[in-house]
Parts: structure tokens; C-alpha cells; sequence
């Protein structure tokens, strides 16, 4: 394989799979954005808190399944005294309110975890290993991390127990019924306080792993919670209601902003992929202003 | 109803703890004219607190020191408040005016303890007449006294650590000579900071003939994965990692994936510490950095702030980090700022010491070898002697190899190339001076020789 074509598809790959780490990020502002049509400013201030909590509690000694057991825990019930304190008194006021409340949410959730646990850095090592793939590499010459391709294959499998935790069954229906119109899903019986509960739960969730598997690779520190910056591009792109719009608008965004790093970046300047991200999601709603998977919403006078 | 209930009984104890605590705060003694003011800028939260927690760590430590063990300064207590300004530009220059005029005779000094913030405060200070110091980090050109009179960029500036880093491979490659041909990579911060030593970068490869290419990393640099397939592509020799925060650490995990050696990866002393390599984990094994300062707790210095300070509860950061880097980086420059006040004490008399006194004190100030001895500091920093003209006063570095759980020193200092760096800061110093309309100082100026 010619040197410069194995070099394009080595980027692409690696772009690829750098945006199935920001889809993870992306799909719990997802959840919540389906539920309660609240964009959560808060969600990368929650992957901060999980990752926190979640290396604290292991570097107690406590054993690696049970430190997750008992992070997750902390994050469901983080979900409900969220949904208690902070959204039941704001059921029917204008979304425009939830979204300034996750604001005040994000910062109290940065000093809460930097106040309950601190704000040093805290090496985090869940396991996987992060080398090239060697089999591939002799014989491509085309460098994959082991890494990446075990957060994919987590992240899929992450997808399809979201995709049918919320698509079957009775709270499937009942997420589904509180998205379209959550008074109306009340005044059917809905328990909205639940849903949302249980949907702010599963964002932390998504929280914690995603603070996993950003943790190991960055060290679990403040700065974790900038991977939020990576996930809004890919909600632009993809549509802020749709899991699979987070996956596929991930695997675009990833791929063209390191394309665009290595062959653009040299001729203008360099240090582009930051901007060419956004610049790459806003070229996408100019096309489609809901996203690539987003609902189109037509609203009749 | 309940949620009223429970702001209303939060707020009133809020207030109630305020009154009972300002009795006791009143009731300390407080005499303005036996009082030292000393502003401590800091970040404790955000994406850098590690190294603004350590340092402010470090220089507290070091004052409660004075304080506890000998009385402040010749009897003059040090007082000081922090302000937390999260990293933030237009937040520190906020700092800066709310605590500038503090104390009796105001702030004498800040240390802003970010290039950003210097830049910002650098006119506003001098209008203040408040000396800024700025020890291993930017702006570079502040170097020349006659131009920056209230800047120091003490101990080294950025151009002539980058300057060790080149000398310090030919020492390792066996010779200035066998840098011709060498490919160096300059992995720098989009911003002020990290585009700062590109001239002198290129004048470096200019007169050794070694290739350097510049690839700068975006804010935050959390994914720096296509930065590091060009560097794949590149096959430098050397890659100088000059980031902050979390991207100081990237670096070390993408050379790992790549099998890029880690001993060649040098780093900037703003990515020498614990909290750069230690989140990087078997991955930053080998990895180098300069530093101007020492790390550890072999030192009298520290033992006495286990006994003075920590012994008795009064420690600022927690003790597992005394001894780190930021930490000592803090304690040298508390040493630096109060050896000054203590000059300046020798000249003006002993009480508070205003900006001008503490300026003239600083650039007149001479640390030997013997004073930091008997400071308990030897090793700890380096001796330096500043003047009008060299407000750096030093200019050497060393460097240090993470082994996997601490630094430890490979080189002893290392002298910068003066002869590349001066020219490049006199001529970069005039420029700023004409384009501000400043006069260059000359001859006996606010007390000093400036030649």
C-alpha cells in the first residue's frame, strides 16, 4: 500500500474512533434532551463527578466492580435529589428555564466534586490496554490503538442497551409519550417525576463510563469535563434527539476534524481541529437545521 | 413552602456564623505598621488547578514559615490574601484591583503566575508602580530592565530554557556539531504562551541546522491524536512538549501508542510535574523535563515547614505534596519575594514596603549560593544577581526523568546560549518600546546603574 494512502486511512481510522469517544459523551446530553427537551449544560460537569467518585472510592482499596457499583449508585442518586430539588419545581415552566438551571447545575457540580473529593490529578487504570494493534500495524503499517477499539465496542454495546431500555416495554412508552408533550403524558398517568428520574440516571450513567474511559486515557482531573466540548459539534451535527444521530454525527465529526487537522491544518496555520469541528456541524445545519437524525418540528398556527 | 423554609434557614445561618466568627477575627491583634501585604493570585479550582494549588501552596507554606519560626521579617508579620481567578485573564487582572491596594502601603508585588495575566497587568502595573514578577514563565522580553522596569521574568525566561533543552541534546547526541540534519518537533499551546519561543526556535535551527517544525495544539488538547500521526509521519528526533494543564499529559500516552521514546519527549517546566506524568501512567516512564528548581524534601528548608508549619496545623495544601514540584516552585518564589522585602528593608528601614522600594529592592537583589545556605535552601533554587539590564538574572536550567513514580535530576545546570537569546530580547524589548513611546532607560535610573 502506497505510504500516503495508508497514512489518509490511518487518520481517517483514528478520526473515526476518536468520535466514538465523543458520541459517548454526546449521548447522555441525548437521554435528557429526549426526555424533557432540556439541552443539560451540566453533562460534562456530571462526567467529571462520576470519574471523581468513581477513582476516589478505588483508591480506597475497594475492589474494581463494587467502586464502579457504588459510583453508579452515587449518580442515581445524584439523578433523583437532581429531579427533586432542581426540575420538579420547574414542571411546565419554558425549556429556556430547565436549560439556565443545568447551567447553575454544571458550576454547583464542578465545586461539588472538586469540594468533596479535591481538584488534583488522579491516575486512572480501568484495564485496557493502550497500544497499537500489532497484527494490523505489521501488516498495513496502519496504527490502530487497542484503546479506541475497545471504547467502540463498549460504546456499542452501551447503544444497544439504551436503544432498548428506551425503545421496549412500558417506560419506553412512557419516555417516549413525556418527549412528545410531558403535560399531556401527565395527564394521562404518566409518572413524569419517575421518567425523568430514570432518565437522569441513565445519563449519569453514560457519565461514568464515559469518565472511565476518558479518565484512563487523560487522568481524572477538571479537565475531564471539557470532553463536553468535544460532544457539542456531534449534537449540532447529529441531532439532539436521536442515540443514533449521536453515534453517526460522532463518527463524522471525529473523522473530518482530524482529516481536516492533517491536510488543511499545515496550509492555514495548523491547531484547526477545535473550530473545524463546529465550523464542519454548522455547514450540516445550513442543510438540515434539526440535524442529521434530528425530528423536524412543524408547528401549525 | 420548603424550599423557602430551607433557603430562609441556610441564609440566617450563614449570617449567624459570619457574626460569630468576626469577633474572633477582630479580636487578633492587627497593626498595619507591623504588617508585610502580599497578594497571593492563585487558581485552586479549574482545568489548572493542580499547579496554582501547589504553588500558592508552596509560597503560604513558606510565609506561615517566616511567620511561625522567626517572626515574620525582622518582626514585620507576613499578611497575605488570595484571590482565585480560575485561570481566567480578565478574572486576574480583577484579582489584581481588588487587591492592589491592600496593606498600608499597598501590594508591593504580584506574582500573576500566568503569561496571560502578565501581559495583561504588565502597563497597569507599571502605571501602579507595583513590581510583577514572573519567575519561568512569559514575557520573555521583560528580561531587558531598561524597557520593563517593574517586569521580572527572574531565575530564567522561556527563551533561554529553550536554549538549555538544545544544548542539553547535544550533550546527549556528543556535540553542538551533531544537530545538523536533527528533526525537532515544537509541540506548542495555540496561545500567548506556547507560540512564545518560535523565534527562538527558528533561529536555533537556522544556526545548528536541525529541521524544527511547529504544530500547535488546540485548546484544550484533550485529543491530540492527528497532531501525534504527523508526528508518526515527521519521525523527529525530538519532540518539546510545551503545554499546560491536561495537554502536557496527552503527549505522553499518544508517543506510547505510537512507540515514540519518551526520553525524547522534553518538556517544558509548565509539564515537569507529578500531575503531568503521574495520570500518563507507565506511559510516561523515561519522559524529561526542565526545571529551575529542585523537587523533593531533602532540604532543612523543608523540614522546617514539616515542623514550623504542618507541625502545628497550619499547612496549606496537604502535606503528601510538600516537597513537589509546584510546591517547591511556590516556596522559591516566596524565598524570591521575601529576600526582596528583606533588602528592601536594609534600604528604606523596617516596616512595610511599598512597590518602589520592593522594585528597587529586586533589582538590586543578589542571591548567592552562601544566602540560600543559610536559608536552608541549597539546591532548592539556583543563585542569580539581577540588574537594569537583566531583570532574569540567571538563565540556567536543569533536567529531570520521571522514573515512573518521582523526578529525579540527569544533568546539573545546564548554561543558556546568551549569545542567541540577548539580541533577539534587546531587539524584541526596543520594539515594544517604540511601539509604547518608552524611553529606554539609561545611565543611574530609579536607583540603579543601567549602563
Amino acid at each position: 500500500m502506497p505510504v500516503e494512502l495508508a497514512f489518509a486511512i490511518e487518520v481517517l481510522i483514528a478520526g473515526l474512533l476518536s468520535g466514538v469517544m465523543y458520541s459517548l459523551v454526546a449521548l447522555g446530553f441525548v437521554l435528557i434532551f429526549k426526555a424533557s427537551g432540556v439541552f443539560n449544560f451540566a453533562q460534562g460537569a456530571m462526567v467529571l463527578f462520576a470519574a471523581l467518585t468513581f477513582v476516589r472510592i478505588l483508591e480506597m482499596g475497594v475492589n474494581f466492580w463494587l467502586a464502579i457499583a457504588i459510583a453508579l449508585a452515587v449518580m442515581i442518586l445524584l439523578a433523583v435529589i437532581i429531579e427533586r430539588v432542581m426540575l420538579r419545581p420547574l414542571v411546565a415552566q419554558p425549556v429556556i428555564i430547565l436549560f439556565m438551571a443545568t447551567i447553575g447545575l454544571n458550576y454547583f457540580l464542578e465545586g461539588l466534586a472538586q469540594g468533596i473529593w479535591d481538584s488534583q490529578v488522579h491516575g486512572l487504570d480501568i484495564g485496557i490496554p493502550d497500544v497499537p494493534w500489532m497484527s494490523i500495524l505489521e501488516s498495513t503499517n496502519i496504527l490502530i490503538s487497542l484503546f479506541d477499539v475497545w471504547t467502540a465496542v463498549i460504546c456499542g454495546v452501551l447503544v444497544l442497551f439504551l436503544a432498548f431500555f428506551f425503545q421496549k416495554g412500558r417506560i419506553g412508552r412512557a419516555l417516549r409519550a413525556v418527549a412528545d408533550d410531558n403535560q399531556a403524558a401527565m395527564s394521562v398517568g404518566i409518572p413524569l417525576q419517575l421518567i425523568w428520574a430514570i432518565v437522569w440516571a441513565a445519563a449519569g450513567m453514560v457519565a461514568l463510563v464515559a469518565g472511565a474511559i476518558w479518565g484512563q486515557r487523560l487522568g481524572v482531573q477538571f479537565s475531564i469535563s471539557l470532553v463536553a466540548l468535544k460532544a457539542l459539534p456531534v449534537l449540532i451535527l447529529g441531532g439532539f434527539n436521536s442515540i443514533a444521530g449521536a453515534i453517526i454525527g460522532g463518527l463524522i465529526i471525529g473523522a473530518s476534524e482530524k482529516l481536516a487537522e492533517v491536510y488543511l491544518g499545515p496550509i492555514i496555520g495548523g491547531g484547526i481541529e477545535s473550530w473545524a469541528a463546529y465550523f464542519i456541524a454548522m455547514l450540516f445545519l445550513i442543510v438540515r437545521p434539526q440535524g442529521l437524525f434530528g425530528e423536524k418540528i412543524i408547528e401549525r398556527v | 413552602m420548603k424550599i423557602k423554609k430551607l433557603v430562609v434557614t441556610v441564609f440566617s445561618g450563614l449570617v449567624l456564623s459570619a457574626l460569630s466568627v468576626a469577633p474572633v477575627m477582630a479580636a487578633e491583634e492587627s497593626d498595619p505598621t507591623k504588617e508585610q501585604f502580599i497578594p497571593v493570585l492563585t487558581y485552586k479550582t479549574g482545568p489548572f488547578a493542580a499547579g496554582g494549588s501547589g504553588f500558592a501552596g508552596g509560597m503560604e507554606d513558606y510565609f506561615t514559615l517566616l511567620n511561625n519560626r522567626d517572626g515574620g521579617i525582622n518582626g514585620i508579620k507576613l499578611v497575605w490574601e488570595e484571590c482565585d481567578y480560575g485561570y481566567n485573564t480578565e478574572r486576574g487582572v480583577e484579582c489584581y484591583e481588588r487587591l492592589k491596594g491592600k496593606g498600608l502601603k499597598g501590594a508591593p508585588a504580584f506574582q500573576p503566575l500566568s503569561t496571560g495575566v502578565t501581559y495583561a497587568l504588565l502597563e497597569r502595573a507599571a502605571a501602579d508602580k507595583i513590581t510583577l514578577i514572573f519567575l519561568g514563565y512569559g514575557r520573555t522580553d521583560a528580561t531587558d530592565g531598561r524597557v520593563f522596569p517593574w517586569g521580572f521574568p527572574a531565575i530564567t525566561n522561556y527563551w533561554n530554557q529553550s536554549t538549555t533543552k538544545v544544548q542539553f541534546i547535544a550533550q546527549r547526541e556528543g556535540g553542538l556539531d551533531k544537530l545538523k540534519g536533527m528533526k525537532i518537533v515544537n509541540l506548542h499551546l495555540k496561545h500567548p504562551y506556547g507560540i512564545e519561543t518560535i523565534p527562538v526556535w527558528n533561529a536555533m535551527a537556522e544556526k545548528f541546522g536541525f529541521e524544527v517544525t511547529h504544530i500547535p495544539v488546540p485548546w484544550p488538547g484533550i485529543d491530540q491524536k492527528s497532531l501525534w500521526l504527523q508526528i508518526r509521519k515527521i519521525q523527529p528526533d525530538y519532540v518539546i512538549n510545551r503545554n499546560w494543564g491536561i495537554s502536557c499529559t496527552v503527549p505522553l500516552r499518544e508517543a506510547a501508542r505510537i512507540g515514540f521514546p519518551r526520553d525524547h519527549i522534553i518538556g517544558v517546566w509548565w509539564c515537569g510535574a507529578e500531575e503531568d506524568a503521574i495520570p500518563a501512567g507507565a506511559a510516561a516512564e523515561g519522559y524529561i523535563a526542565a526545571t529551575f528548581h529542585a523537587v523533593g524534601t531533602d532540604f532543612p528548608v523543608v523540614n522546617d515547614i514539616f515542623e514550623y508549619v504542618y507541625g502545628v496545623m497550619k499547612g496549606n495544601i496537604a502535606s503528601s505534596r510538600v516537597g513537589s514540584v509546584y510546591h517547591l516552585r511556590g516556596v522559591s518564589a516566596a524565598i524570591v519575594t521575601t529576600e526582596v522585602i528583606r533588602k528592601a528593608q536594609e534600604k528604606y528601614g523596617v516596616g512595610p514596603i511599598s512597590g518602589e522600594e520592593f522594585r528597587w529592592a529586586m533589582e538590586n537583589l543578589d542571591l548567592t549560593a552562601e544566602r540560600i545556605a543559610e536559608l536552608g535552601a541549597t539546591g532548592v533554587l539556583p543563585p542569580f544577581k539581577i540588574t537594569c539590564a537583566d531583570h532574569e538574572g540567571g538563565g540556567s536550567a536543569r533536567f529531570q526523568q520521571w522514573d515512573g513514580n518521582a523526578w529525579h535530576f540527569i544533568t546539573d545546570w545546564v548554561e543558556p546560549m546568551k549569545d542567541i537569546t540577548r539580541p533577539m530580547i534587546e531587539a524584541s524589548a526596543a520594539a515594544y518600546a517604540k511601539e509604547k513611546g518608552i524611553t529606554p532607560r539609561s545611565g543611574m535610573s530609579m536607583g540603579s546603574d543601567c549602563g
